[in-house]
């Protein structure tokens, strides 16, 4: 029982990443019709936000260090500290939850920037064209970044606060066995919270309402007079946003490399594909699902009897769904079926 | 459009053999004719025109050939450690291998066509990858990758009784060992086997038919036809192709690996094909020898080089733009490898072959010539952007 707990709590932090790529994507999908392969790239942008943050966050100064005598020994200090003292250590310390900040404007702008700049070109083309100009587009922004970052994984240690883990198991009444890191419940919180967000933006706002009118029949909306063009333009820098975030509050559990967006795109299509193309609520669901089916996987008990499974359990799922269920989980009518 | 005639087949198949054979030598001029850099173009040749051979003529895109390419080394490495240093069997059971391997994706993936289909064979490959770093270690070993090794049993050279020597014998075709040119030249040949194959495919009834599920496939469903045969036939044989490739690169560099199998390797012949031209015979040949070559000079310029080169500009303006030009050179190929993706895909989506077309068009138009049959490499094959 303990184990069970365990392992779907560990699947739910995963599932909860995949969910919010899977989401941004579905909503690219769903609006503009156009197949994203850099979408795990905003995924890694976001990221490096974060680790762009804490580097400006933490430009020091060479300080002589009291405490050696012996010799002339320096320290680096971060001015934040030496301005502020308590206050500045504190701010670097929440460097993580504070990129949120950071990385919402900059998303934004890459979100609109790629559309206008790049995608907007290729609405009327096939898919396989969208495919190669945004796998080409990811592999440049993959370059880019690690021509600045280097190509080593950067850590980035969650806030003090949040770095223990959670004695769940004796909460509600479970062996002591099942624990749970402060942060990566913090994610699931916040997976949470962006879900609903987005769900709730386009159900209660009259913007949302456009959307998905614009989703079901676009042309027609754009017949009443509604510039549709620009909510979905509005829409990619929201995707686009989404799955910033996700990235930025993902680096603690997994220190950011260039090619962090590569190894997500292939999952976050699985992901979608599952969940329906289109569906908003079938990518989230099929999230959740899929990561925890794999944190399932790799059990040892489940290993034993068919080794290697966590390694292609999600592949093969999407498999199996895609030849029983070929519209997905919850996959609408005519959208992306020929 | 211009149509394929044998005598103008024969002509492109002459020429193609002959420039393929004389690579060695005008290559040379711009510092491509070593043997190593030559296989490369060869094998990564081979690789593009059986990709071609699928997402060309029925323009199902493909997210996974690199798994067949894997496969194909494995096969032939085991063949060496197994059977024998020779080539042949290596060959054959790579590309036969491969080919079942095939079957077994193609026959689920094209249940769906599309984008689903894309994401179905990139699941396959995926797998494959994950499991040859994984479970599979005791065939593939692992990270380390598979190798040659003394005590391998090579059944069949110790049956002819081929003497043991002290190291690793080499890899061997009917006692011509593979490496340098005559490695090349195996390569080649087989290059050139495989481009008259996909010749024929191209002029065959077999492959109109799968241009025409490319073009339509409702209305070849609605005439009544059973498309899976076919575009199973098609995945098959361009398996097959990457089979062969795979097993060229074990003939001549005997190790396999699994990152061979990665989907961004997938994704690197979907790239020589799209850069050289879909659909178009000569296109993806060319597109493999481009990027191969561009790779191989753009991953050894460096900071000094670059130095030298913009050495007669004032100093502040040369440390600007070689900071700029490193960005895009050595460890940034691949930079320069996605811009150039992006460029083709935006404004050439039918690559170099239909940039040659033009020019030529362009060409012919200011002679006033209205002669419509003189096409020098067969480009009027280029199928208009899908």
């Amino acid at each position: 029982m303990d184990a069970f707990v365990l392992q779907i709590l560990n699947g739910l932090d995963k599932g909860g990443s995949y969910a919010l790529i899977a989401l941004g994507l579905t909503l690219i999908f769903g609006t503009l019709g156009v197949v994203n392969f850099a979408h795990g790239a905003l995924f890694m942008l976001g990221a490096f936000c974060a680790v762009t943050l804490k580097k400006i966050l933490t430009i020091s100064k060479q300080v002589k260090d009291e405490s050696i005598t012996f010799f002339d020994a320096f320290k680096e200090v971060p001015y934040l500290e030496i301005w502020f003292g308590e206050t500045g250590a504190a701010i670097i310390d929440y460097a993580v939850p504070l990129s949120i900040l950071l990385a919402i404007p900059v998303m934004l702008l890459v979100g609109l920037a790629m559309e206008r700049g790049l995608i907007r070109f290729f609405y009327k083309r096939t898919h396989a064209e969208q495919i190669l100009v945004t796998f080409g587009l990811a592999i440049v922004l993959q370059e880019i970044v690690k021509a600045f970052f280097g190509a080593n994984p950067v850590p980035m240690p969650p806030p003090d606060l949040l770095t223990g883990s959670a004695d769940i198991g004796a909460a509600i009444g479970l062996g002591d066995s099942v624990i749970y890191p402060w942060w990566r419940l913090t994610y699931l919180l916040f997976a949470g919270i962006i879900i609903t967000a987005v769900f709730c933006f386009l159900q209660f706002t009259t913007f949302g309402m456009v959307v998905r009118a614009g989703m079901q029949d676009r042309e027609t909306v754009g017949l009443l007079g509604i510039n549709i063009e620009r909510r979905f333009t509005i829409v990619f820098g929201i995707a686009a946003v989404v799955s910033g975030l996700a990235g930025v509050m993902y680096t603690p559990i997994v220190p950011p490399d260039y090619h962090l967006g590569m190894d997500f795109l292939v999952l976050s299509f699985v992901v979608v594909v599952v969940g329906g193309m289109g569906s908003l609520g079938g990518a989230v669901a099929a999230g959740f699902l899929l990561g925890i089916l794999q944190s399932f996987a790799s059990m040892n008990e489940v290993k034993e009897i068919l080794p290697g499974i966590d390694q292609i359990i999600i592949f093969l799922v999407a498999v199996v769904i895609l030849l029983v269920r070929p519209r997905g989980l919850m996959g609408r009518k005519g959208v992306m079926e020929s | 459009m211009i149509t394929a005639t044998p005598r103008k087949d024969l002509l492109l198949m002459g020429i193609f053999t002959f420039a393929v054979l004389t690579m060695p030598i005008w290559l040379a001029p711009i510092g491509a004719s070593y043997p190593d850099l030559l296989q490369r173009f060869a094998i990564f040749g081979i690789f593009a025109i059986g990709f071609n051979i699928l997402f060309g003529l029925t323009g199902y895109l493909s997210f996974g050939h690199a798994a067949f390419l894997g496969v194909g080394s494995y096969t032939a490495v085991w063949s060496f450690k197994l059977l024998s240093m020779s080539v042949v069997p290596a060959v054959i059971f790579g590309v036969i291998t491969s080919g079942l391997f095939a079957v077994v994706i193609g026959y689920i993936s094209l249940r769906r066509s599309g984008i689903y289909f894309s994401i179905l064979t990139l699941a396959f490959a995926q797998m494959s990858y994950n499991l040859a770093y994984s479970v599979l270690t005791p065939i593939t070993n692992g990270e380390t990758g598979l190798q040659l090794s003394l005590n391998d049993p090579r059944t069949l050279d110790s049956l002819v009784g081929v003497a043991a020597t002290d190291g690793i014998p080499p890899t061997n075709f009917f006692g011509i060992e593979m490496s340098g040119y005559s490695g090349f030249y195996f390569c080649a040949i087989l290059m050139i086997i495989g481009f008259y194959i996909s010749m024929r495919i191209f002029r065959s009834p077999f492959g109109m038919m799968l241009r025409a599920v490319k073009s339509n496939s409702n209305r070849m469903s609605y005439t009544g036809l059973n498309m899976r045969p076919y575009t199973l036939t098609a995945f098959v044989i361009s398996g097959m192709y990457a089979g062969l490739a795979g097993s060229l690169m074990a003939v001549t560099d005997p190790l396999a690996g699994a990152e061979r199998m990665q989907w961004t390797a997938s994704g690197e012949v979907v790239l020589m094909t799209i850069l050289g031209g879909v659909g178009t015979l000569i296109g993806p040949v060319i597109g493999a020898g481009v990027i191969k070559y561009f790779e191989n000079i753009f991953s050894a310029i460096n900071e000094n080089v670059l130095h030298g080169i913009f050495n007669f500009l004032p100093d502040f303006l040369e440390d600007g733009v070689v900071a700029i030009l490193s960005l895009f050179v050595g460890e940034g190929w691949h930079l320069t490898l996605g811009m150039l993706f992006m460029l083709i895909v935006v404004f050439l989506p039918g690559g170099i072959v239909e940039g040659f077309s033009r020019i030529y068009a362009r060409f012919r138009n200011k002679n006033n010539s209205t002669d419509g049959k003189a096409d020098p490499i067969g480009s009027a094959k280029v199928q208009p952007g899908e």
